[in-house]
């Protein structure tokens, strides 16, 4: 178990590094910072004193420590888009995307992981094949139409939903949260829904299919041949192997809700980091597309290792007393 | 002579595929006797074990049964509602199947599923269960009961998962047991162990098995009597000593031919040409007759039903009168 | 038992008959959903191609937009001209022409670059499997960490690096290219592993050991035989691969790093259309939205069709 543990602990640590390295390389060589920093007309001493100043001429393997080295305590240089510090930025923006990809993420569990459950369960049934049909639509529904729509019927006719921005927050600490406050909730109700709608869909059909998968298995069998009432075999026996590599993979695509988040953010002008990183493509904004970057590399790989732990506290058969092994002994 | 435990009369299970309907059993007739063990076997696809998920009501759709009848003292049970089936499966018939490892949910130890499956069939209370359940790892030769019967399966070897399997089958003291090739999957020096057991707990209990296997070693062991099953037909029913060393029908007297003994002189083994057909191209007529080296004209245009030939039933026109084969079995 | 039937295959010549009698055109005939999918892409790709011969009029050609035209709404409503059928945006663009164009632009980097995916992906999955090796470990990592994070995260970061990299990066002249190549070199995964695996088999087989000892070049090997194996598993994950494509850079187009509205591909025109909305001029956004909407659900439905009839496991 510990060197499980280890052993994860150092591939995360090696991913980083790759990760490091790649954001480094963006950073440092595209675009010319010293040109994107200064005015036009500034003087060649200006710019030998600034590539000083920056390090830009130093050994590179030291001016990439000195990056990994800034990066892992939050200090990633000045935009160059607004001047401002990067962390300042991410800082500001994080909390509005963390709460609506913590949302949208609860709404596609709650509602995907049921549906699931009933479209395996009656496979034949009329609901099921709509709800079939419907889960097609909407993986191929691209989510900004989605959010587009919603935004027509909400905000535009009905006037009932805000179309942008997250509303009223209150601050607690260096955190501001968009739950306190009505505005608040409201103007993440469309966002939310349109996020974990593709992943409904998505969980739906994962739920689906490995609930089908399950009862296909020998022991399901068994446990029908042994007289299992249907209630006990579906829900206590097929529901718990089939949750388990849900669970999981729902898990890893808290990531992709992340980048998700940045189409969302878009239409609905939600004010979070997805919102940050395309203004930075768009405008080649060097340091935060190298910010972003990095920080959702963490994130991924933090939520990978974790994911990986959950799996390993919930199968018994990956928990410490490994069997008496071989057929031989009685 | 007393009723059958179990009578199955020219039952015939169909399956709807794209390419048509599919016979998989047809006309199949045979029966046990309380306590009896009769063995079944035939090759792969033969049609044994479709006959025995048929009689505990788990043929899986686009499959059913299209005609015929299955009667379990005396009562029809193939046209029974869902509920009143499931109620007879493991209370009045019990199943065991190929490969313990997988015949087993590996998230619920050992101990659940036993006290699950007790609860389910017997008028007892959670700590009578477990008591009832430990009893019952001892029965069939688990050491430490008490201490494993938390344990997971991935915790225990191939032959004691077949035991707990065994276990579970007759926690609720079935009147027959469906037993579909529960030593194929284990070492051989854990089959005999295995088949001794089963034999020793049907006898102390008084349960009937229906043996399905292609092993006739494991049959002539233990069976009382045995039936050779076809593409989907009964070729011959018997007992196991005459269906043996006296085989009827020209199939079974190629199959007894075909295995090899250590005791006797050296003799070619009989081979039988061609192979068993393929479920949507079965011969008219007697399904063997392409490949039987007895055939007469009336094979290949009518079918033969099971006839009394000797000390038990074969199905075929030209049976050996005087055995074919004089074949030396231990 | 039925067999396939045969009544209608006896006048077609060789392959035709071959496919008509096949498993797979069966399965084809008998789903109307299918038969419709791959008739509505079809349609789309045809008008989408001959646009600039069948388009009313010609959106990008600014000598003939009249202002006074702008913002009317489509033939059928109260002030609409059936000379616009589906209406016109602010600059008085005919909306029907602009689709037309619009998904012949979206289509068009759609097939480029699961085509560049493909043969890039083919490519390296044979290198790997093949040569194995330092050569193998390197794709393989590179692979699984691309495969870790969701597809436009790294369409949109090649993008942006792409455009800092190449010199006109952020000129609309290149932006079709960049795309391209933004998601492309996204998608290439999965046609690698699948090709690798397949050559991982083929090179363990005695015919290639056989080759080489009479002195067949590698390469002769590779291309005759374990090709033409991993085409069909190759054209299903480009079906399924197309609509992905095509969702991308529609996605990449309205968040305003794809295609300019100088030469709009449908994801372009839903960003443009979206700024009126509020107006309530919905025209301009609804109905490219419903194009690209159908678009890639026929070709989602044309490739689930396609990878269940090629598998094996559901016959």
């Amino acid at each position: 178990m510990l060197a499980f543990l280890v052993r994860r602990l150092l591939q995360a640590v090696l991913v980083m590094l790759t990760v490091a390295l790649l954001a480094f390389v963006i950073f440092r060589y595209l675009g010319d910072p010293v040109n994107l920093m200064l005015p036009e007309d500034a003087t060649q001493q200006q710019r030998a004193e600034l590539r000083d100043k920056l390090g830009l001429d130093d050994p590179l393997v030291l001016q990439f420590a000195r990056f990994a080295g800034n990066a892992a305590q939050g200090e990633f240089g000045v935009s160059y888009r607004n001047a401002r510090p990067v962390s300042e930025l991410i800082a500001e923006r994080l909390p509005a995307t963390l709460e609506l990809v913590a949302v949208a993420a609860l709404i596609s569990l709650v509602v995907g992981i049921p549906l699931g459950v009933y479209t395996a369960l009656n496979r034949r049934g009329a609901i099921s094949q709509a709800l079939q049909a419907l889960s097609l639509v909407g993986i191929s529904l691209p989510t900004f139409v989605t959010g587009i729509l919603l935004i027509l019927v909400f905000s535009v006719q009905l006037g009932w939903l805000p179309s942008f921005g997250r509303g009223d927050v209150v601050d607690l600490g260096w955190w501001s949260t968009g739950f306190l406050t009505r505005s608040g909730l409201l103007s993440l109700i469309m966002p939310s829904v349109m996020l974990g709608l593709f992943q409904i869909t998505l969980i739906m059909r994962l739920v689906r299919s490995e609930m089908l998968e399950v009862l296909r298995t020998d022991y399901i069998k068994f446990a029908r041949a042994r007289g299992l009432p249907r209630r006990l075999v579906h829900f206590r026996h097929a529901l718990r192997n089939t949750l388990m590599p849900v669970i999981t993979i729902a898990g890893l695509q808290i990531g992709s809700l992340i980048a998700f988040a940045i189409i969302t953010e878009t239409v609905f002008q939600w004010p979070g980091m997805g919102f940050l990183f395309i203004q930075a493509v768009s405008f080649v904004d060097v340091p935060v597309m190298s910010a972003y970057l990095v920080l959702v590399a963490f994130l991924f790989v933090l939520i990978n290792t974790i994911v990986d732990l959950l799996y390993f506290a919930i199968d018994p058969r990956l928990r410490g007393d490994r069997a008496v092994a071989g057929g031989h002994s009685t | 002579m007393t009723a059958p435990l179990l009578e199955v009369r020219n039952l015939r299970v169909e399956f709807a595929t794209r390419r048509g309907v599919l016979t998989a059993l047809d006309d199949v007739s045979l029966s046990i006797a309380a306590g009896e063990v009769l063995g079944v076997v035939g090759e792969s696809g033969a049609g044994k074990s479709m006959t025995g998920a048929a009689i505990i009501g788990l043929i899986e759709p686009p499959g059913r049964i299209a005609g015929g009848e299955i009667r379990l003292e005396g009562e029809r049970i193939d046209d029974l509602p869902e509920d009143a089936m499931r109620r007879i499966r493991g209370r009045r018939i019990g199943a065991i199947f190929q490969d313990p490892l997988t015949s087993l949910n590996p998230l619920f130890s050992v101990g659940d599923q036993l006290v699950e499956t007790i609860t389910q069939h017997l008028p007892l209370d959670a700590g009578q269960a477990r008591d009832r359940a430990v009893e019952l790892l001892q029965e069939v030769g688990i050491p430490g009961a008490e201490d494993r019967i938390g344990h997971y399966p991935h915790q225990f070897s191939g032959g004691m998962r077949q035991r707990v399997v065994i276990a579970l089958a007759l926690c609720a003291n079935p009147r027959l047991i469906i037993a579909d090739e529960p030593t194929t999957a284990l070492d051989v020096s854990i089959q005999a162990q295995i088949i001794a057991l089963l034999k020793r707990l049907c006898r102390e209990h008084g349960t009937a098995v229906m043996l399905v296997t292609h092993d006739m070693g494991v049959i002539a062991e233990t069976a009382d009597r045995v039936a050779v099953m076809y593409a989907g037909r009964v070729a011959e029913v018997g007992p196991v000593r005459d269906v043996i060393k006296r085989p009827r029908h020209p199939y079974t007297a190629g199959l007894m031919g075909s295995i090899p003994t250590l005791d006797g002189e050296a003799e070619w083994l009989t081979q039988i040409d061609g192979a068993m057909p393929r479920l949507d191209a079965i011969p008219a007529g007697c399904a063997f007759h392409p490949r039987c080296t007895s055939r007469v004209e009336r094979c290949n245009r009518e079918r033969p039903d099971l006839a009394a030939c000797g000390s038990g039933l074969a199905a075929c026109w030209a049976p050996a009168a005087t055995p074919a084969l004089e074949v030396v079995h231990g | 038992m039925t067999m396939t039937s045969t009544t209608t295959t006896t006048a077609l010549p060789g392959l035709a008959a071959r496919i008509a009698a096949s498993d797979l055109f069966w399965s084809f005939r008998r789903s109307p959903v299918v038969i419709a999918a791959a008739a509505v892409t079809l349609l789309l790709i045809l008008v989408s191609a001959l646009a600039p011969w069948i388009a009313p009029h010609d959106p990008f050609d600014l000598a003939t937009l009249d202002l006074m035209d702008s913002e009317l709404p489509p033939a059928w409503a109260a002030d609409g001209d059936w000379r616009y059928p589906l209406g016109t945006d602010g600059q008085a663009r005919d909306v029907l022409s602009t689709i037309l164009y619009g998904s012949r632009v979206s289509l068009f980097v759609g097939f480029a670059s699961v085509a560049l995916a493909g043969v890039l992906g083919v490519s390296l999955g044979l290198v790997a499997g093949f040569f194995g090796g330092w050569l193998d470990a390197v794709i393989m990592r590179v692979a699984d960490v691309l495969l870790s994070f969701p597809a436009i995260l790294i369409a949109l970061l090649i993008n942006g690096v792409l455009r800092g990299a190449l010199p006109d990066g952020n000129q609309d002249s290149v932006a079709l290219l960049v795309l391209v190549l933004s998601i492309g070199l996204t998608g290439w995964v999965q046609y690698a592993r699948t090709v690798r695996s397949s050559t991982l088999v083929e090179r363990a087989k005695e015919y290639v050991a056989a080759a080489r000892v009479i002195g067949v070049p590698r390469l002769a090997i590779l291309l005759q035989h374990v090709l033409p194996n991993v085409m069909g598993p190759v054209l299903v994950i480009a079906t399924i691969n197309l609509g992905l494509a095509i969702l991308t850079e529609a996605t990449l187009s309205f968040l305003g790093v794809g295609m300019p509205s100088t030469q709009p591909s449908l994801g372009t025109l839903i960003r443009v259309g979206n700024e009126f909305l509020f107006s309530g001029i919905w025209w301009v956004v609804i109905f490219p939205s419903a194009v690209l909407v159908v678009l890639v659900l026929a070709v989602n439905l044309l490739g689930d069709w396609l990878r269940d009839a090629l598998n094996p496991k559901l016959r």
